[in-house]
């Protein structure tokens, strides 16, 4: 039957509260990646980098130009 | 419904915490503190943000280290009353979990430390976790009495990973806080092998006490006691040293010099007479003799903003 529910074990609830802990280090590492893009960003840090191909934004200027 | 929770309960199923105590929780704080100190001290200021994520991912890779570790010594983990309550010896999580959980950490924490500080810091941390389970675990904790003496590198590489991130580089400063922990492990572990005295030779762990005897241990418990000394002074004479420092690093070496030559002057019989009191007292100043060394680093690079620090 469908409508039928398993008695809740105490197995369960340990799975869940591993789900939740797999959840929040999830949250935490999505949000240390943004703060840290944040931190490099204003910092000066470079927004692109080399993508196999030639970008004149990357170039160190030559002399007299 | 008592007899079926009885069918789980044997190797109950892991926890979040049982993949938490894979990390060794307790060596990661050390690894934490060292790297901390290592980066404070450092002569370059570093972004709290930057700091903070260094900090984290030097942690993880230190635990990832320590996941591995339980993997490779799980026979003998199981052995050891000190570690048969470990996830893996337990049953609760499996050996192949534990290598797959040290692996993929391994990655990211090298990876992630090298894009937020740079690559000479994620090199270091790479080579620190090769060498703790590879170098330690694998070749050298069942095979030589020199284990913990050339395993406690491992362990003495955080500080300098913290000095790296902030300088992306190596230097004196950063070598002779390697030296301190490197010279220190093998008294601390070795005092504890002292007392802890079963555990070892069960498992087959060739530890000094086993292979050498009781009192060859503490004749080498007051050589690299000895031998400690003078790399810890030495740091004072650095950059990072000052006369905080220096006082600091004095009265703690006389009082472990004196306790490591307590020692060195027992045998068994008085050791074990007043069960080992001596030896547990010395385990137990060894941790506050690290712990207020890089205390005392710190305070003196605190100082140094009012005009009171190095010389």
């Amino acid at each position: 039957m469908a409508t039928e529910f398993r008695e809740e074990h105490e197995l369960h609830k340990r799975r869940f509260g591993r789900n939740m802990g797999l959840l929040a280090v999830l949250i935490a590492f999505v949000a240390i990646v943004f703060g840290l893009t944040i931190v490099k960003v204003s910092e000066g840090g470079k927004m692109e980098a080399f993508d196999h191909a030639t970008r004149p934004s990357l170039l160190v200027p030559e002399d007299g130009q | 419904m008592t007899d079926t929770t009885a069918v789980f309960e044997q190797p109950r199923e892991a926890g979040f915490g049982d993949y938490v105590a894979l990390l060794k929780p307790r060596v990661m704080s050390l690894v934490v503190f060292t790297a901390l100190a290592g980066l404070v001290v450092a002569p370059v200021s570093v972004h709290p943000m930057i700091a903070f994520t260094s900090i984290l991912f030097i942690a993880i890779g230190g635990g990832a280290s320590g996941s591995l570790n339980m993997w490779w010594d799980a026979d003998i983990d199981q052995v050891m009353r000190r570690t048969q309550n470990r996830p893996v010896p337990s049953g609760r999580v499996t050996k192949d979990e534990a290598l797959a959980v040290g692996l993929a950490l391994s990655g990211i924490a090298v990876l992630m430390l090298g894009l937020a500080a740079n690559w000479v810091a994620a090199g270091l941390l790479a080579f620190t976790i090769f060498f703790y389970a590879v170098v330690y675990t694998m070749w050298l904790k069942r095979s030589t009495p020199q284990n913990i003496v050339i395993g406690g590198a491992a362990g003495a590489f955080p500080p300098m990973i913290g000095w790296a991130v902030a300088t992306g580089g190596v230097s004196l400063e950063s070598v002779l806080m390697f030296a301190l922990i490197f010279m220190w492990t093998p008294p601390h572990f070795w005092a504890l092998a002292l007392f802890m005295k079963e555990d070892y030779s069960n498992a087959g762990v060739p530890m000094l006490t086993v292979t050498h005897g009781r009192k060859s241990t503490r004749v080498h418990i007051l050589v690299y006691t000895l031998l400690l000394a003078p790399l810890a002074l030495g740091i004072a004479a650095t950059s990072i040293g000052g006369p905080v420092y220096l006082a600091a690093s004095l009265v703690l070496n006389a009082a472990f010099i004196r306790g490591a030559l307590r020692i060195w002057k027992r045998d068994e019989d008085v050791a074990e007479a007043d069960a080992y009191a001596v030896e547990k007292s010395f385990f137990k100043l060894s941790l506050v003799y690290l712990f207020l060394h890089f205390v005392a680093l710190m305070a003196q690079k605190g100082l140094a903003a009012y005009g009171l620090g190095g010389w």
